[in-house]
């Protein structure tokens, strides 16, 4: 067994932070009754007064309303029903187009195709090397039949944020409603909903080291939205089903951890880690420089494939993700380098490192140098750069001379 | 371990026998791109009396299994006479590295494909093919399913981007449906010339692109 396994993928899950757990407990063995109304017994009211807290809670994060924050089963089903539930809500009134952006995360662009297959027109906003929104193709793509715009705060793979401020200024402009995946940026990014003009956002507990299957959706109060399952009448009549009081405590708590001094540090880890990765020769950064997740590093190291890269730092006890095909349930390299204009090589060398609270300053010199070594090892029994290497070694040997 | 590789496959990966170029070798292909996110080179030489395979060495850029087996067949092919050789299947080598995951079919019989590319490219080169048919149109579009069309990673025939394939006095012409200003454009052209050009009735290899 290796000493110490070092985790990079909380992009993907993370640890749950015991204090998130001590938090949840007394909803698991004590007040383990669903949310009763006011008129019902005790320990329902109690599990209700958790729940409006825990609500409360996130919503003040949020610059919101407690009663416009829903809690779901996360990020999936909070995009599914921001999406579906408003265009569905608004085909009528309004039309049947909505507008995304190629790079979303599944939820969002699965859910965007879903639509397509139902009638509904989509069109996908270009995006600049970096990820950035081209704001001039956004303003241009809305129309009068446009239902909703739905667009990152910030990508799951190569970090880059958006301009929220600018979109949702558009977005106003043409009074369209702006629905904003913040699933990686959430808490540790400031997202004042009513400041910056959001109208629905998708929230999750998983990034933060909070408990899986646990999210919310913030909607605006007065958005057409309809309801996505049919069921009780809890969540304000928009998500039915037996409130997971532990979970939505859980998550609120999450919240609660995520402080400026720890994104900080993480910032400092991801940049320490960047400029290190950066001196292996052909390597590049996938994502905007600074306008990215304080928590995130990809980059595309040439002539080698991401999931051999993946195993032998397996083997060496860390845990990356890669954008390979190889990599990927579906075999398809990663739809956001290549919606960014990278080419499948890219792709298929790009290695995501996502930071969290469990990490320590020296898993970065380890990383670094683990990466360095196997890029090495791989490049050398590769076919593809040997040339381009030559080349290199003889251009370094000549600045010398 | 919860790998869905076997023991054999993850020390083949960890350890690739027979990694690296020979230099002037007697035939050498390259199978895969770097868009479907595999590729294999086969280096061989071969000697000319008794067409035993003297020296044999990889080079391979994608996933474990890939690696794996482009070290196994290496190994397999190691002294066998280019007949033998030819005869190794991926069932073979799979079963030799104690079995794949059929996922991973697809990288892993590349690296077959490139043996057996590279025993036909020595056959070629050294006049050994039995009868010397004449290159035609099926067998060029037999070869233009080794080439990748790397928007989607899978060959330019099953993608129908061969509008056209037709032979005249040795000039072998290709009509891709691209346009020429296509970022892979110059990838294609260079991979179709190099799976038709050493064909023995082929003097020139044309590619064109549409519009």
């Amino acid at each position: 067994m290796l000493e110490r396994f070092v985790y990079l993928d909380n992009a993907a899950a993370t640890r749950l932070d015991e204090r998130v757990l001590e938090a949840m407990k007394p909803y698991f063995f004590d007040i383990y009754a669903v949310a009763t109304s006011q008129f019902g017994y005790s320990l329902g009211i109690d599990a209700r007064d958790a729940l409006e807290q825990a609500r409360a809670t996130i919503a003040r994060r949020l610059g919101a309303k407690a009663e416009e924050v829903i809690f779901t089963s996360g990020s999936t089903e909070s995009s599914n029903m921001a999406i579906k539930g408003v265009a569905l809500a608004l085909a009528e009134k309004k039309g049947r187009h909505i507008v995304t952006t190629p790079i979303e995360d599944f939820p969002v662009l699965h859910s965007a195709r879903s639509l397509e297959r139902q009638g509904f027109a989509v069109t996908y906003v270009r995006v600049d090397e970096s990820g950035r929104v081209d704001l001039e193709h956004l303003r241009q793509a809305i129309t009068p039949q446009t239902a909703l715009v739905s667009i990152q705060a910030a990508n799951q793979e190569i970090g880059t944020t958006q301009d929220l401020t600018a979109v949702a200024a558009i977005c106003r402009e043409r009074g369209v409603l702006l629905h904003v995946d913040a699933t990686h940026s959430f808490p540790r990014l400031p997202l004042d909903v009513h400041q910056i003009g959001v109208d629905l956002a998708t929230l999750s507990a998983h990034t933060i080291h909070g408990p899986r299957g646990v999210g919310a959706l913030y909607i605006r109060a007065g958005t057409p939205i309809r309801k996505f399952m049919d069921g009780g009448f809890q969540e304000f009549d928009l998500r039915p089903g037996v409130e997971d009081i532990a979970g939505a405590v859980g998550f609120a708590k999450a919240v609660e951890l995520i402080t400026p001094e720890e994104t900080e540090r993480l910032r400092a880890m991801r940049d320490r880690l960047i400029g290190r990765l950066l001196q292996v020769p052909y390597t590049r950064l996938n994502g905007h420089p600074e306008a990215r997740l304080p928590q995130n590093a990809n980059l595309s190291f040439r002539f080698v494939e991401g999931e051999s890269l993946l195993l032998h730092l397996d083997m060496r006890g860390f845990a990356v993700s890669t954008g390979s095909a190889c990599f990927s349930r579906s075999l398809e390299a990663s739809h956001v380098i290549l919606g960014i204009g990278g080419d499948h090589e890219r792709a298929h060398g790009s290695v995501r490192f996502t930071f969290g609270r469990f990490n320590q300053e020296s898993d970065v010199d380890a990383v670094a140098e683990a990466v360095a070594e196997v890029v090495s090892d791989l490049r050398r029994i590769s076919p593809l750069g040997k040339d381009a290497e030559r080349e290199q070694l003889v251009s370094e040997a000549n600045r010398r001379l | 371990m919860p790998l869905p590789y076997s023991e054999i496959v993850m020390e083949h990966f960890r350890h690739p026998r027979n990694v690296g170029r020979i230099e002037n070798p007697d035939a050498k292909a390259v199978e895969g791109s770097p868009a479907c996110g595999d590729m294999v080179a086969v280096y061989l030489k071969v000697d000319e009396k008794t067409h035993r395979i003297e020296d044999v060495k990889f080079e391979s850029y994608g996933c474990a299994s890939n690696i794996a087996t482009g070290s196994i067949v290496t190994e397999l092919a190691k002294g066998k006479t280019i007949e033998e050789a030819k005869q190794i299947t991926w069932k073979e080598a799979s079963d030799a590295l104690g079995g794949l995951p059929p996922i991973k079919t697809h990288c892993s019989v590349l690296a077959v494909d490139s043996l057996r590319a590279a025993i036909q490219n020595y056959e070629e080169r050294h006049g050994l093919v039995a009868e010397r048919e004449p290159t035609t149109v099926e067998a060029v579009t037999r070869r233009l399913k080794h080439v990748m069309n790397p928007v989607v990673g899978l060959d330019l025939v099953r993608t129908k981007l061969v509008r056209e394939v037709s032979i005249a006095d040795g000039v072998v012409r290709v009509v891709i449906d691209l346009p020429a200003t296509h970022q892979f454009a110059n990838n294609i052209r260079e991979e179709i010339e190099e799976k038709v050009g050493h064909l023995w009735d082929v003097q020139q290899v044309v590619v064109q692109f549409t519009e």
